[in-house]
């Protein structure tokens, strides 16, 4: 558990930043520059707010009232913060077991049930690099070995600060894969810095979204991902209504997978998962369109009825309207539609979903 | 090989630089150190001070330890009389003249090291949970080992040099403090002596040359324990 509320001014702007965020992972999200890294080298005692608080699983880490000094601040070496940062800073003088047993002597002296090494090592994949020195390793492997170290470091809270930003595609995958293992697996409480959605959407449990320094909306991910007020921080014209459901079967000859879904039964491109696994896809606003009337003959696959339940302007013309289909889908359409169809809050519609792209995304949540 | 008089000459240089060395080289970590990582008033100050022998003419520099080393000297009064310490015309007083001309190559290659750590690596170990002093000595300290041992040599090379502090700090004594470089000027100033001059030369020019191998060497072996023998 972590609560901060903290202000520090910067050179172009004040840091000004209220949430808490409960296990799991927890996404910082905003463009670069929203303040995000600031916000993180305060809470692991990096820098110092000009006043606020941070507490970390009822342990006040620092406390300072706007006016007097601080009442505490817990330098950064007692903290019990994992900091994955975005260079691996991997020690260039100890091997790679060396690297990853820097932390061990503090938090065994902290008496915690430990993360062992063997299990870290072999999560992993360490073991064939332990007697290698940084330098001989590629970007994957450093950045496996930086959150390798952090995570043996038995911290309360593990800050990963875009540990994906320096590496290929397939090494983020993988890494990715990892990094939910490390949740599910060591009940890892992180913080997970990025500013790709796509990230965010496959990782997050809840979402912080940054911007300007400010936090503008905090809560749990789907939710605040989907929200049309928010779109313009989580997607722009790519935004859309994040939504979570278990697979329930594959139709391998048209190349399709069914998804039971709050909303209904939904079919999408077929993927890689099994029949039982949880899934969470984001459907963009701008691939749904809206009918008032029940459509046949027509090709699109997923038709959901439900009830208009809000209207929010997007802006160039178009309007973002919100359907409670059993969870609330955002559709995009012309506000030149929007008018002639007659649409407003309580009208009965179709939403005609054009494709669940290929923003499926596999959560091996332990939920 | 050597005549007595060479072997007296060589060992006393070599003894006075390498006490040079060993009694120097922890003060300049720590004026490298304060150098490169701490602001404090009166910072400018102490690094002018520090710097001031490189710009300095040698015999001032030399000149200034005898008023205040000698044994009618502030310090140098008071080390006679508590300790019956005398440094004047003794080769502990070329030591210390040696000690006062190289400080600042020391420091200011040392500092430089300092200068070169990266710094994230320092606040990485902190967030491991190592406190400021296991993070100097597992992390600061290995990775300017290359520039301590270059530091180190440097200062080595420059006491053997030493010339103008020492001879007017504590003359020109025969086996006590008549260290290479003044044997050589002595030699030259007595006729007939151009044979024996050059093998000192010769043997100047060796003892260069071998301190300058030994610390490649040194600094070979250390950058090696960085990068795992990927350059090996």
């Amino acid at each position: 558990m972590l609560e901060v509320s903290v202000t520090r001014p910067l050179p172009a702007l004040t840091l000004e930043a209220h949430f808490s965020a409960g296990r799991g992972i927890t996404a910082l999200f905003g463009p670069s520059g929203a303040g995000k890294t600031s916000l993180v080298r305060m809470l692991a005692g990096l820098d110092t707010p000009a006043h606020g608080r941070i507490i970390v699983n009822d342990r006040p880490l620092f406390e300072r009232a706007a006016t007097g000094p601080a009442t505490c601040n817990i330098p950064p070496q007692k903290r019990s913060i994992g900091y994955v940062f975005q260079e691996n800073r991997l020690f260039p003088h100890y091997t790679v077991r060396g690297n990853l047993t820097y932390g061990r002597t503090s938090a065994a002296a902290a008496g915690k049930a430990p993360v062992t090494f063997d299990d870290t090592v072999s999560l992993l994949g360490l073991e064939a690099l332990l007697d290698r020195k940084p330098a001989t390793l590629s970007g994957g492997e450093q950045q496996r070995v930086a959150i390798g170290r952090a995570l043996l470091s038995n911290p309360d809270l593990l800050i990963m600060d875009e540990p994906l930003s320096s590496l290929d595609l397939a090494r983020r995958h993988e890494i990715m894969t990892l990094i939910e293992r490390i949740r599910d697996q060591f009940d890892q409480t992180i913080i997970y810095i990025s500013h790709s959605i796509e990230e965010v959407i496959r990782l997050a449990d809840t979402l912080v979204l940054m911007d300007q320094g400010k936090v503008q909306a905090f809560g749990p991910a789907t939710d605040i991902l989907s929200r049309p007020a928010l779109f313009p921080f989580t997607g722009g014209s790519d935004a859309g209504t994040v939504v979570e459901g278990i697979v329930t079967g594959h139709d391998p000859d048209h190349r399709l997978s069914r998804l039971d879904t709050p909303a209904g039964l939904l079919t999408l491109p077929l993927v890689p998962a099994e029949p039982g696994e949880r899934l969470r896809i984001r459907i963009r606003a701008r691939d749904i369109a809206i009918s008032t009337r029940p459509v046949e003959q027509i090709s699109i696959l997923n038709r959901l009825r439900g009830i208009v339940s809000a209207v929010h302007p997007a802006g160039s013309g178009s309007v973002d309207v919100t359907i409670d289909t059993g969870v609330p889908l955002t559709a995009r359409i012309t506000r030149k539609s929007f008018d002639d169809l007659g649409l407003d809050v309580g009208t009965e519609v179709f939403a005609l979903v054009k494709s669940v792209t290929a923003d499926a995304y596999h959560r091996h949540s332990g939920e | 090989m050597l005549s007595p008089e060479e072997w007296e000459v060589i060992s006393l240089s070599l003894r006075v630089a390498t006490w040079n060395t060993l009694l120097s080289i922890l003060p300049a970590i720590a004026c490298a150190w304060l150098l490169s990582r701490r602001d404090f008033p009166g910072k400018a100050v102490f690094s002018t001070l520090v710097h001031l022998p490189l710009v300095v003419p040698p015999v001032v520099v030399g000149y200034f330890l005898l008023v205040l080393m000698g044994r009618n000297g502030l310090i140098g009064g008071w080390l006679f009389d508590t300790f019956g310490i005398s440094l004047i015309f003794s080769w502990k007083g070329a030591v210390l003249a040696t000690a006062v001309m190289s400080f600042p190559l020391v420091v200011r290659t040392i500092r430089l090291a300092f200068d070169g750590v990266d710094r994230k690596l320092e606040s990485a170990a902190l967030t491991l949970g190592a406190g400021p002093v296991r993070v100097f000595l597992t992390i600061t300290l290995p990775l300017i080992l290359p520039g301590i041992l270059s530091g180190a040599t440097l200062g080595f090379a420059r006491a053997l040099g030493e010339f103008g502090a020492t001879i007017t700090f504590v003359s020109n004594i025969p086996g006590e403090t008549r260290t290479l470089p003044v044997a050589i000027y002595s030699l030259l100033q007595v006729p007939g002596g151009e044979d024996r001059v050059e093998r000192l030369v010769i043997l100047s020019l060796l003892l260069a040359f071998g301190t300058v191998a030994l610390s490649e060497w040194l600094a070979r072996l250390t950058r090696r324990q960085l990068d795992g023998g990927r350059h090996a």
